[in-house]
């Protein structure tokens, strides 16, 4: 059971030394209690108090890593069931599956060009991050080639998905080094999986379809040595998944329950239009990894954008980078406004000029990620800054007419910016984004 | 080993708002839909009752909408040049309840009148038998000259006006209260809005279950994270035993979708972002199921496709597992 700030402060040396970097040992220990620092900053722990706090200062939920050739995947250490509590922390790993029975080039020709996918989205370049190989033949060999040429087009993480040991080892011992994700071992072959799990330092996938079930395998398999593993909690529908993720994460998270204290990875299904569904709820509600069947740009690239969504950290706005913004191929001639880099205030500027096919620059100031009404009232959004950024990003050099519009619920600035901006026109312009069509019809 | 299946226990309930009346009701639908009364977060049936579906809305405008996408044009064809039609397609299509949107501007391009909105109202109650749903342009002082006859000339259907937000609900919310109406009442992606105006419509004596929160939403990439934990908080706020936020919730997934670049621009978009048709249908759907997941009761959708799958994934998320 998890410990408060007071019962493992008892077990720290008490001495408010500061070599954890705290002022007080109680403030480390309020620290661990949340699970924010790691016990080894403190230096002075006796090996008693160690193996009392070890209990506790595990995350309730396993860091599980797949790496392969510089390139890692991270699933667990998350503390919250909603992400408005805190924040949701290891974004969930996006595989693609192929099976050896489809032969060397066609999983070549399937895997390059989603190897090679990255799209962007406000500033960034998301991409999927692996591969799932099937052994569809059963046979080693066949299970080798295909990993070979998954290997030939893409050297990002595995998940080796067989049940037969003879089969895994093979596909192993073709990624010696790395560190697949070993899918997976059940109630018929866990001893064997487990000690080729024991062998590469793999982490390990448990499959099982009841939460008892899978608490069985893993104490077995934790029982073996394999500390690393994964749950695939298997399920028909949507709403049977739903509720065993959400179950294993509240069992892990409030109860601290270890043997359900894993990552969770789940399939997504064979049929492309289930599947965009099952992702999407895969990603909302607590998997790790989610294993897709089909590469289609149109669907990874919703997935990817929601997984990003999902797992913004709530107190950290995203932002857009300040700076002039074309819309519509504008002209010289055509209308400058102003607003926010805050990713919303922005997007739903930039939206409404864009849908309504009107020519524009957009001047998105560096409010620290504000909305419009929040930056004012906090300074980030003044006469000053936007005379700045005017400035700063040569706006006057690219607009035949020097008229700036101002969103409406700062007309109070106009004023100011007049004064900062002397041979500039100073326009207000509507409150809301929805409104801003109709006044560049009418008013520019 | 036997594992305890661990259940958050939970004192409050969602208010059921009835939406539509029968001929016995006072009104000429001829189904009504329920929605609300759940007693847990969406889709744990495994520790509370979730006695009503979360219900798709299919929205329609009162005259052929030229701003909307060609992509949904195509898909609804003829239909769309008369609200009548479009309303038996959308029943068609699956939709649990229309949504008639009323455009600022008439078909003749002139503003729209009193006269056409009552009009256009009453073809569509007389051509579908499903609750009704109008939403005014969202001009204040329009809105009220719009949706008062209509509330008038529909007297007791039970239909949902929208769209009551803080600086016009007086006037929606007498006319649904002098005509056995309900309200829709949007707030922006806040929960103490949400509250705020919940009591205000409360307090002119609009019993709460002729009320639907609408915390709006933004879509997939434009800020769903924002709607998304709003909701989540104002559900889970419910379900603590907090009255003023116990109301079902209605998001317009569809809306805010076909606003975005992704779903209305064909041309000239990264080569990454796929297939136009199948990713704008997409982006509908992976809005609204998230939205779901999160604990909307009504998802207003566009396109048919998206409400074909959508529905299918209510199905799969009301499917109550076998005890264990």
């Amino acid at each position: 059971m998890a410990l408060t700030g007071i019962q493992i402060y008892k077990l720290l040396p008490q001495t408010n030394c500061k070599d954890c970097g705290f002022p007080t040992c109680l403030a480390f220990a309020m620290k661990l209690a949340a699970k924010q620092v790691e016990l080894s900053s403190c230096p002075h722990v006796s090996e008693e108090a160690q193996a009392q706090l070890a209990e506790s200062a595990a995350p309730p939920i396993r860091l599980v890593t797949l790496k392969a050739n510089g390139h890692e995947v991270k699933a667990g250490n998350e503390t919250v069931m909603f992400r408005h509590e805190k924040t949701f922390y290891h974004k969930t790993g996006l595989f693609v599956r192929v099976r050896d029975d489809e032969g060397p080039d066609a999983i070549k020709a399937r895997v390059a060009p989603a190897d090679a996918y990255a799209v962007n989205y406000v500033g960034m370049d998301l991409t999927l991050d692996g591969f799932a190989v099937e052994s569809a033949s059963n046979d080693p060999a066949q299970f080798e080639a295909a990993i070979a040429a998954v290997r030939s087009a893409s050297q990002r993480p595995i998940i080796l998905i067989s049940r037969d040991p003879a089969v895994m080892a093979a596909g192993l011992k073709a990624l010696d080094g790395e560190s697949p994700l070993i899918y997976g071992a059940d109630a018929a072959n866990w001893e064997a999986m487990a000690a080729l799990a024991g062998q590469h330092s793999a982490p390990l996938a448990v499959i099982g379809a009841t939460l008892d079930e899978l608490a069985d395998l893993t104490q077995k398999i934790q029982g073996a040595g394999v500390e690393d593993m994964v749950l695939h909690p298997v399920a028909t529908t949507l709403g049977a998944s739903l509720a065993l993720n959400t179950q294993i994460r509240r069992l892990a998270l409030k109860k601290n329950f270890r043997p359900l204290g894993y990552p969770l990875i789940a399939f997504a299904g064979n049929d492309p239009v289930g599947e965009t569904i099952a992702a999407t709820q895969a990603i909302a509600k607590y998997a790790g990894f989610v294993v897709l069947d089909h590469f289609a740009p149109e669907t990874v690239y919703s997935l990817l954008v929601l997984r990003e969504n999902i797992y913004t950290d709530p107190q950290k706005p995203i932002q857009v980078q300040p700076g002039v913004y074309e819309i519509n191929n504008p002209k010289p001639e055509d209308p400058v406004m102003v607003t926010t880099n805050f990713s919303i205030t922005y997007f739903s500027v930039a939206n409404e000029i864009e849908g309504a096919g009107l020519p524009g620059w957009l001047l998105v100031t560096d409010a620290e990620g504000m909305s419009v009404l929040t930056a004012w009232a906090a300074g980030k959004f003044d006469a000053e800054r936007i005379a700045k950024a005017v400035k700063q990003f040569s706006i006057a050099d690219k607009v035949s007419k020097k008229r700036i519009v101002l969103p409406g619920h700062v007309a109070v600035l106009s004023g100011e910016l007049e004064e900062e901006l002397p041979d500039w026109e100073v326009r207000v312009g509507p409150r809301e984004a929805v409104d801003l069509p109709a006044f560049m019809k009418q008013a520019l | 080993m036997p594992v305890e299946i661990p259940k958050d226990t939970w004192t409050g309930a969602v208010r059921e708002v009835t939406i539509g009346a029968t001929a016995a009701e006072g009104g000429t639908r001829a189904t009504t839909v329920t929605i609300g009364g759940a007693t847990t977060m969406p889709f744990m049936h495994f520790e509370g009752s979730i006695p009503h579906r979360p219900v798709i809305a299919v929205e329609i405008v009162n005259h052929r909408p030229d701003d909307w996408s060609h992509l949904l044009l195509d898909a609804w064809g003829d239909a769309a040049n008369d609200p009548a039609a479009w309303a038996k397609a959308a029943e068609q299509a699956g939709a649990d309840l229309i949504q008639l949107s009323l455009n600022q501007t008439g078909a003749d391009g002139n503003p729209i009148t009193p006269e056409s909105a009552v009009t256009a109202t009453k073809a569509v109650l007389e051509a579908s038998g499903l609750p009704l749903l109008v939403f005014a342009p969202g001009q204040a002082e329009l809105d009220n000259e719009l949706l008062v006859p209509i509330a008038e000339a529909t007297k007791g259907e039970r239909i949902v006006l929208g769209i009551a937000e803080d600086k016009n609900y007086r006037t929606i919310v007498a006319a649904a209260l002098a005509n056995d109406h309900l309200v829709s009442a949007r707030t922006a992606m806040d929960v103490n809005l949400a509250k705020q105006l919940n009591i205000l419509i409360g307090d002119m004596g609009l019993p709460l279950d002729r009320v639907i929160m609408d915390p709006t939403t933004g879509a997939l990439g434009y800020g769903i994270e924002y709607g998304y934990s709003v909701m989540e908080r104002l559900r889970l706020a419910a379900l603590q035993g907090d009255a003023m936020t116990q109301l079902p919730m209605l998001v317009t997934a569809g809306y805010e979708t076909w606003k975005t670049k992704e779903a209305k621009v064909g041309e000239g978009v990264p080569q990454e972002w796929g297939d136009w048709t199948a990713r704008a249908i997409n982006w509908e759907v992976v809005t609204a199921v998230a939205l779901l997941e999160s604990g909307a009761d009504i998802v207003v959708l566009r396109h048919p496709e998206s409400i074909a799958r959508v529905r299918a994934a209510i199905d799969e998320l009301m499917a109550v597992p076998a005890a264990g």
